[in-house]
């Protein structure tokens, strides 16, 4: 009863409209196909296995595709597919992870400098502007170099570096909410910080930060892939899409084994995209020109 | 205790004096003293661009007034500290010119009828609820709109919830700002009319600020005549409808549409725009449009002086007969 009430009542929400749009797109649901897909096979795939990710058979090193191992096997002899999929996890989990740290982060400082006042917003803007000026691959290989990789440092740079946009973008939104009439009623009515931020800011940028992290979290896949075949990101024996691209710097590999860098490379570029059009659907979705 | 409910001393609001000092203030509202007693409902008139809003805002603090008093029930509001102030900001609420402006999209009615309640803390959830629905019933909407959204709502009906939001913190004070200049006539004449029955019923004491004339007369006790940010004139609406004392006001009231084709009506027709409020006429600021300005006018300030009782105007020339 409360439930059917709770779906009544949400019913008719802007939230409500804009899954009706999103389900409405076409590309954006097979993005969300591929990638449900996707996520599924990364999570339950390594149960129904036989290989695990680091077992290294000597006895079948540079195997191509088919027969027991399904994607063939690596210069040691471990098995593609298991460490496709293991990688793909930790893919996911540096993406998300970082994108979470960052949207909290972006949210924040966006926000309590459009709302608190001059002086904040001076202080976390100029701050802002000092971060977006920092180089990023220069930026990357000093936080790198300070904290060694590893999953949790290439998490904290990745978050590092991506915030800064997402603060503007919020900053922006809620410079114009703030002299909307019903937050202007909110303040007259003695709601503080917390109360407009929570209530009011929160609410009216839902649409940008859903926007924000799914393409976050395609750039924040690659750019974990990137640091990864630097070498800066996540270290060996783990697996990640891009340490596996790694492999493919030697020309060897790169002619004839072209499906020990081919696999996680197309997997990175299918999840990318599909995580592409999902945003691209969410944006529409929220696009408030299409609402009434 | 004093039965003025509100005290208004040389308020001024200055837009945009830049910190560099480069930029030519905007006076937006300059010198303006006036005060409310408990229960009445005093009148805010002048075209746009005259300071009405700011004066209205700048009363409940939703902008900070640049100098001025503003004594609230005994208490100069802008020297109150954060949380004395959002003790006050219960007892005084806000009625919006735009209602499709000033209800969250993003919130139900209940929601928004019940957020003031929940900033200030009072009552449990359930009992906020009752209250928002003891509001809505105040302004004659059905209690099954508390579960929908704001834009399932027309313009007349946004601006009930608009007064019922205000209403639900059970205010002494309102400030109703053009709340029915957005609405069609004959909407607009349901929301006056619910208007002066809660006022007349909560007796409320009411800031109506307004650019209708006739709405005005109809609803306030007092009015209180700006241009360019300055007073003209305060008189009783009777006094200020029977017997203008100063040319604006005269002029106003020539403007409004008479009913009645037969009754002769002398229009003065005021030429040429307000002046910019960035840079306004010395002395008298009425005196570039003044059908009777007088060179002494360009360079004193004319007082607030009491011509009749309870009647005051600011113009220099008690020679001339309106």
């Amino acid at each position: 009863m409360a439930i059917a009430g709770l779906l009544q009542r949400h019913a008719k929400g802007p939230l409500a409209r804009a899954v009706r749009r999103f389900a409405a797109n076409g590309a954006a649901l097979a993005g969300l196909a591929i990638l449900l897909a996707m996520l599924a096979l990364i999570l339950a795939g390594p149960a129904f296995l036989a290989h695990q990710p680091n077992d290294i058979d000597l006895l079948a090193i540079n195997q191509p595709p088919g027969g027991e191992h399904l994607l063939g096997t690596d210069g040691v002899g471990r098995d593609v597919l298991a460490r496709l999929l293991e990688g793909g996890r930790i893919s996911m989990l540096v993406a998300t992870v970082s994108v979470a740290i960052s949207l909290v982060i972006g949210f924040i400082v966006g926000s309590v400098a459009a709302m608190g006042g001059r002086f904040l917003d001076g202080l976390l803007m100029r701050g802002v502007d000092l971060a977006m000026t920092l180089p990023p691959v220069i930026f990357l290989l000093v936080l790198a170099s300070i904290t060694g990789a590893g999953i949790g440092s290439t998490i904290l740079v990745i978050a590092l570096l991506s915030w800064p946009v997402l603060s503007r973008m919020v900053r922006s939104r809620l410079l114009e909410l703030r002299e909307r009439d019903f937050v202007v009623a909110a303040r007259g009515m003695g709601a503080g910080l917390g109360h407009l931020l929570w209530r009011h800011g929160l609410p009216n940028s839902i649409d940008i930060l859903v926007v924000y992290a799914t393409l976050q979290i395609a750039a924040a896949i690659l750019l974990e892939a990137g640091l990864s075949f630097l070498g800066l990101g996540v270290p060996p024996p783990d697996a990640s899409w891009g340490n596996m691209l790694n492999a493919a710097r030697s020309s060897i590999v790169l002619e004839r084994a072209p499906w020990q860098w081919m696999s996680p490379g197309a997997a990175l570029v299918i999840t990318v995209l599909a995580i592409n059009f999902v945003g691209d659907g969410l944006r529409d979705a929220f696009d408030p020109r299409s609402d009434l | 205790m004093s039965d003025k409910l509100l005290i208004v001393r040389d308020l001024a609001k200055h837009f945009g004096h830049g910190r560099m000092g480069r930029n030519v203030p905007i006076k937006a509202v300059d010198g303006v003293s006036f005060s409310v007693a408990r229960g009445e409902v005093v009148g805010l008139v002048g075209e746009s661009g005259s300071g009405k809003t700011t004066i209205g805002r700048s009363i409940l603090r939703l902008v900070e007034p640049t100098a001025g008093e503003v004594i609230f029930d005994g208490k100069n509001l802008p020297k109150l500290s954060p949380a004395e102030m959002r003790a006050q900001r219960r007892r005084m609420q806000y009625i919006f010119q735009d209602p499709f402006a000033s209800l969250s999209p993003r919130m139900t009615i209940g929601e928004i009828l019940t957020e003031g309640l929940a900033i200030q803390r009072i009552g449990t959830r359930a009992e906020r609820r009752d209250k928002a629905r003891a509001a809505l019933a105040a302004v004659e909407l059905p209690e099954d709109a508390i579960d929908r959204y704001a834009h399932e709502f027309s313009g007349g009906q946004r601006q009930r919830i608009g007064i019922a939001r205000a209403l639900a913190l059970a205010p002494d004070f309102l400030v109703a700002d053009e709340p029915v200049s957005a609405l069609d006539v004959s909407v607009a004449a349901q929301i006056i009319n619910l208007l002066r029955d809660l006022q007349a019923r909560l007796g409320l004491t009411m800031l109506f600020i307004s650019h209708d004339l006739a709405v005005v007369e109809f609803i306030c006790d007092r009015v209180i005549v700006l241009y360019l940010g300055r007073v003209m004139e305060i008189a009783s609406s009777e006094q200020l409808y029977a017997a203008p004392k100063h040319p604006y006001t005269r002029a106003l009231l020539s403007a409004i549409p008479e009913p009645d084709l037969d009754r002769p009506r002398q229009r003065q027709i005021l030429t040429g725009d307000i002046p910019s409020p960035a840079n306004p006429p010395s002395g008298c600021v009425f005196r570039t449009r003044c059908p009777h300005a007088a060179p002494p006018c360009a360079e004193t300030v004319p007082p607030l002086e009491e011509v009749a009782p309870g009647h005051f105007r600011a113009c220099l020339r008690p020679d001339i007969s309106l």
